[in-house]
């Protein structure tokens, strides 16, 4: 089992929280991972992104350059990281920021449409945007139990905001059920 | 698989160099190595142990020095600027023959460059790096747990040679998370450094801890000695064989770049290309041996770094008497990925 995945975004949407989430959650899956937060030019302003690898041996390169999957959060990340999805990749989009017709070239990819804001929104939170995109990602590639995933949480969250662990478990399973129910 | 920590490779080294029983630590901020210092200021003192943020690299360094001579497990850690501010302290710890830990997280450059990966220091690293002919083991890790392993090393190699020893990582490394098996290290002091460490000469005579020895003959006796020092640290001298049995063609790269060559090699291998890798784990020494065994047995070599070519000398100097290092240089300022080293790769397959 291999899967790699970029996550992106504009700064401050928590791409790095779901990032460290997704590898928290493979280790507690008993698989190896890497996350990489990747700094450069982009940190000013455009994206924030991070790569998160996840496979059942020892992992090589933490850095990917055309990546199995994308979770993506914002305009400018899709444009930036879609040419490099691989052939079949997996192209979780954030809807509600992005509209499916700015994909470069659709049809060479799985597109997992997801409006994360809007459904944040209705559970009251559109911060938590970045959980939905996530559960929809676990939901679409399977590549670990949202169940485990959920688990990890208070791993990536700081005690002082543990009450809400059931809200963002709850977005993660929002996520995940607007897949399942697509 | 419960046990695991997940943790940046800064955090990891710190973690561990608190296990190693490390109980002075002195540094100067400098990216991409500050998680190291954050974590010490709060947990150091919390087993007993001393974080002062020096004034400079060059009070930090020499700060090494006067706890190693007191025979203190004590480490200091930066980044290539900071390093090179270093090296003084670095010459004369080794002219004195004196234990300590430095940890590099290299970064690029010439001059502050960025604050990107690079590998751009291994010339500063294995040669010595200050001024006069000495050597510091170098151990460069490439993974997380391996940052952990290799910190617990580092402590017990530079009491076991009186020796200052280099952890050479880079920004890949320090900023990385990966899990990690806490190990606990065998030994966390050092009774025998009771025979030499100035402790204040209470019922016993002075001891002197030097660099300078003007007395005839004096010097030529101490560079014979660290010699012979140098040359019984071939000894510690650690590779990992990746593939390389039924290879035609060896990729030697070490630390970040030698994982991420790990990835192209697994995926020339899939399309059926018979390339393996050699990824050196301590620098100084070098795996020669390991080298030359693969040379005589008729492979042919890539060197791949993230500089204009540095440890490609020493790949060819152990294989010089039946073969040649080709060799691909990443340059710092891109960071590298797994595509990169496919081309070259595949060219000198001679494809």
């Amino acid at each position: 089992m291999y899967m790699d995945t970029i996550i992106a975004g504009f700064g401050g949407q928590g791409v790095m929280l779901i990032g460290n989430l997704l590898a928290y959650a493979g280790m507690h899956h008993g698989l190896e991972v890497t996350y990489i937060p990747v700094y450069g030019p982009e940190m000013r302003g455009g994206t924030a992104n991070c790569t998160v690898v996840l496979a059942d041996e020892p992992i090589g390169s933490p850095i990917i350059h055309t990546p199995q999957s994308l979770i993506i959060m914002n305009g400018p990340s899709l444009d930036k990281f879609a040419p490099r999805l691989v052939d079949g990749g997996v192209l979780v989009l954030n809807t509600s920021l992005v509209p499916r017709e700015r994909i470069p070239s659709p049809e060479r990819v799985r597109v997992v449409e997801v409006p994360a804001n809007a459904i944040a929104d209705e559970l009251g939170n559109s911060r938590m945007a970045n959980m939905v995109a996530l559960g929809a990602y676990v939901a679409a590639t399977a590549v670990v139990p949202l169940a485990v995933v959920e688990a990890s949480l208070p791993s990536v969250i700081s005690n002082h905001y543990h009450h809400l662990l059931p809200k963002n478990a709850e977005a993660l399973r929002a996520g995940a059920a607007h897949v399942r129910g697509a | 698989m419960s046990e695991r920590l997940f943790l940046k490779g800064n955090e990891a080294i710190a973690r561990a160099a608190i296990a190693a029983g490390m109980r002075c630590y002195f540094g100067y901020p400098i990216t991409p190595q500050n998680d190291i210092p954050e974590f010490l200021s709060t947990e150091l003192p919390k087993v007993g142990g001393e974080f002062v943020q020096a004034e400079s690299e060059i009070a930090a360094a020499n700060m090494l020095l006067g706890a190693a001579a007191c025979g203190v497990r004590a480490m200091t850690s930066s980044s290539s600027p900071g390093i090179s501010l270093m090296q003084e302290a670095i010459s004369y710890m080794a002219g004195s023959e004196l234990p300590g830990v430095i940890v590099n997280m290299n970064r690029g450059g010439p001059g502050l460059g960025d604050i990107g990966p690079s590998q751009g220091d291994y010339f500063q690293s294995t040669r010595g790096g200050g001024h006069g002919d000495y050597r510091t083991l170098v151990l460069a890790p490439g993974t997380v747990q391996e940052a952990y392993d290799l910190t617990l090393l580092a402590f017990e190699l530079a009491f076991r040679y009186r020796n200052p020893v280099l952890l050479l990582g880079d920004a890949i490394l320090g900023q990385m998370k990966e899990p990690v098996t806490p190990r606990v290290p065998q030994q966390t002091t050092d009774p025998e450094a009771e025979t030499w460490c100035l402790t204040g000469a209470v019922q016993r005579p002075g001891r002197v801890l030097k660099s300078l020895f003007l007395d005839d003959g004096a010097l030529a006796e101490h560079n014979t000695r660290l010699a012979a020092k140098y040359q019984a640290m071939e000894t510690e001298s650690r590779a990992e064989s990746f593939l390389v049995d039924d290879a035609q063609l060896v990729v030697v790269a070490y630390g970040s770049i030698g994982r991420i060559a790990k990835s192209t090699v697994r995926k020339l291998r899939a399309a059926g290309h018979r390339v393996g890798l050699v990824r050196p784990i301590t620098l100084f020494p070098f795996p020669t041996a390991i080298l030359r065994d693969l040379a005589l047995a008729g492979k042919r070599f890539l060197t791949i770094e993230h500089n204009l070519g540095q440890m490609v000398d020493d790949v060819r100097l152990a294989v010089r008497t039946v073969t040649d290092s080709a060799f691909y240089g990443h340059l710092p300022g891109n960071l590298p990925t797994p595509n990169d080293f496919e081309a070259p790769i595949l060219a000198a397959l001679g494809h």
